[in-house]
């Protein structure tokens, strides 16, 4: 049977469209296999023990790792999830469990997606105007505040999203057995909750972890091995900043390894966090 | 099952009263952390925005409204000449290719997950768009100087220059010579960043849509594309520009990977294949070896960046909350 000239018009148009539909997955699939597969060449063709046991080199120097940064980066992370996740779980639990319906709870929920969302540097002019300013100086404590208002936003989210799909039925089963409002939360809700709770905090760190605009006037960065707080601290994302843009070529290469290193580490988290919320669903 | 509280055991079986005023005591103590934590969002950001605009004091003071439109960025200079048009046109440039490459992908990715692709392959692809989200941007910026920008500079710019050349308004967009460091490069980075954003919220929003709706389209004979086109997209609409406007919220603001690769240069130049710069670029080469009034002008810069993405992300918000109300959530 001969189709009809509109129909087979329309056909072609069908197909065209999703033939460029097709193109676009296959675009954006290829970015992320073509970062990696960079990454992974240039990465890993420096990584080894010494980028782990050794200091940041001077310019020129051929030896040299990554040590003090990678140590400073995990304490940053560390200080800055560690103050972040408790503030945002708690104020998730708020908007959540005491004030469904509460005009400020729709107030805060607007402010808090805007924040979620804002440009990162800015935070750290915020940091850099409130911490940096009044200390008199760079500091690796600055950095990690300015990681934590990071990390709040993005844990608030997560928490109030994860204690809103727990069943109320099970709030009212521990509230008739004479359980106390925040007893029926801490017992119950999070219980429920806690795989999707643990998920949020999972993300948040991936997304500090790479985090560069607000360390760079904020933590600065650090030649030299320190772990006290009150000083500039050396951290990969900034160390590879300023490696990057260097004339040595083996502080690129070093630049390459601390990039493969945030982002293998961040993947990881991100899958992580993943399996762990589509668990959740399944069930 | 019995109750087990730490509380309980303390207080003894008999001393219902003592139990209950710790019980009590706890509740008050745990309702305020948690009112305090959220009230502590507002703190942030009317912290920000303090803190932005007393930075900005002397600059706003000094150049009053002659800095949004003086182009000259001399901060060397005695006194310092600083102009925000250049950081700005670039800002407002790079996120407009930005999202005119990354719209129709994004919808493109989104149509292919909802509609055409293969049950089992919808996972895989959805998670490794979602991976790019997770990639931090100075791995971007990084990527973009040391692949994307030479491999432009080598193969695309000189064949658009060459196709353009001689065209009249766009030989002029399209001008010579070629550059590692460009607008343009810097606005394809972006464009591959917000992809994810607006593949998933698409992607949420297209699943949004009853099937009855579609199923009806199909019924009386329409293509996937006519279903698309005619039912899922006026059906999504309000949420789609909600989810573009949150990525242009990103794109405004993002930092590192422009940086690398927009070559910071302050002059405004009509073609996109020469260096230019950001708002958040020129801060963030700038501003730790800045003092005084270069400082004071880099803030300001970041208060207008501030003002500019509040408002963006404040309408995709809003948009987004009305298609949650019309969802009945």
């Amino acid at each position: 049977m001969a189709l009809n000239p509109i129909y087979s018009r329309r056909r072609r148009v069908d197909i065209v469209i999703r033939g460029l539909c097709f193109a676009a997955a296959a675009f954006g699939v290829t970015w992320l296999a073509l970062i990696l597969v960079t990454l992974l060449y240039n990465g890993l063709a420096g990584l080894n023990l010494e980028i782990f046991v050794a200091d940041t080199p001077p310019p020129g120097s051929t030896e040299g790792g990554l040590r003090n940064a990678i140590v400073g980066s995990i304490i940053m992370t560390l200080i800055g999830v560690g103050i972040g996740a408790p503030l945002g779980l708690f104020a998730g639990t708020y908007l959540a469990e005491y004030g469904r319906n509460d005009r400020l709870t729709s107030v805060i929920r607007f402010i808090n997606d805007i924040l979620l969302s804002a440009p990162s540097i800015i935070i750290g002019l915020f940091i850099y105007g409130a911490v940096v300013v009044p200390m008199r100086g760079f500091s690796a404590i600055a950095g990690a505040l300015a990681l934590a208002v990071i990390v709040i936003p993005v844990v608030l989210r997560t928490t109030e999203d994860m204690l809103l799909l727990v069943p109320n039925p099970l709030r009212e089963a521990a509230s008739a057995l004479g359980l106390p409002r925040s007893l029926v939360i801490k017992r119950i809700a999070y219980r429920a909750a806690r795989s999707g709770l643990i998920t949020g905090v999972l993300l948040a760190t991936a997304r500090v972890a790479g985090e560069t605009a607000p360390l760079l006037f904020t933590a600065l960065s650090n030649q030299f091995f320190s772990l006290g707080l009150n000083k500039t601290m050396a951290n990969l994302p900034v160390t590879i900043n300023n490696f990057v843009q260097s004339p040595y070529a083996y502080w690129k290469q070093l630049a390459w390894s601390g990039a493969l290193l945030i982002t293998l580490t961040v993947l990881a988290l991100n899958i992580g966090a993943r399996i762990l919320g589509a668990e959740r669903t399944a069930k | 099952m019995a109750v087990q509280s730490d509380v309980i055991d303390d207080a003894g079986p008999y001393d219902r009263a003592k139990a209950l005023g710790a019980f009590k005591l706890g509740d008050v103590t745990f309702y305020w952390i948690t009112r305090l934590s959220a009230i502590s969002v507002l703190l942030i950001l009317g912290g920000i925005i303090i803190s932005l605009i007393v930075g900005a004091f002397p600059a706003m003071k000094a150049y009053g409204f002659s800095f949004l439109w003086t182009q000259r960025w001399a901060p060397s200079a005695d006194p310092p000449v600083l102009g925000a048009l250049g950081p700005m046109y670039g800002t407002l440039v790079t996120s407009f290719i930005a999202m005119l490459i990354a719209i129709p992908v994004g919808l493109g990715i989104a149509i292919f997950l909802t509609e055409l692709c293969p049950q089992w392959l919808r996972r895989p692809i959805g998670m490794a768009i979602e991976l790019l989200a997770g990639i931090p941007s100075i791995i971007y910026g990084m990527w973009g100087f040391f692949v994307l920008g030479p491999f432009l500079a080598n193969t695309f710019q000189p064949l658009m220059i060459r196709i353009f050349d001689g065209v009249p308004v766009l030989g002029a967009i399209f001008a010579g010579p070629p550059s590692y460091l460009s607008t343009f490069n810097a606005a394809l980075i972006l464009a591959i960043m917000v992809l994810p954003f607006i593949t998933s919220i698409s992607v949420d929003v297209f699943k949004t849509v009853p099937p009855v709706l579609k199923e009806a389209a199909y019924g009386v004979g329409c293509t996937t594309w006519e279903v698309v086109r005619s039912v899922v997209i006026p059906y999504t609409r309000v949420g789609i520009i909600g989810g573009v406007m949150l990525a242009l919220g990103r794109a405004l603001g993002e930092t590192m990977a422009v940086t690398f690769i927009i070559g910071n240069s302050f002059r405004i130049s009509s073609s996109i294949f020469a260096p230019g710069t950001t708002i958040s670029a020129a801060i963030a080469s700038e501003f730790a070896e800045s003092d005084g009034l270069h400082q004071s002008g880099l803030i300001l810069l970041g208060l207008l960046l501030f003002v500019l993405t509040f408002f963006v992300l404040a309408a995709a918000r809003l948009m987004l909350m009305r298609l949650d109300k019309k969802a009945g959530k």
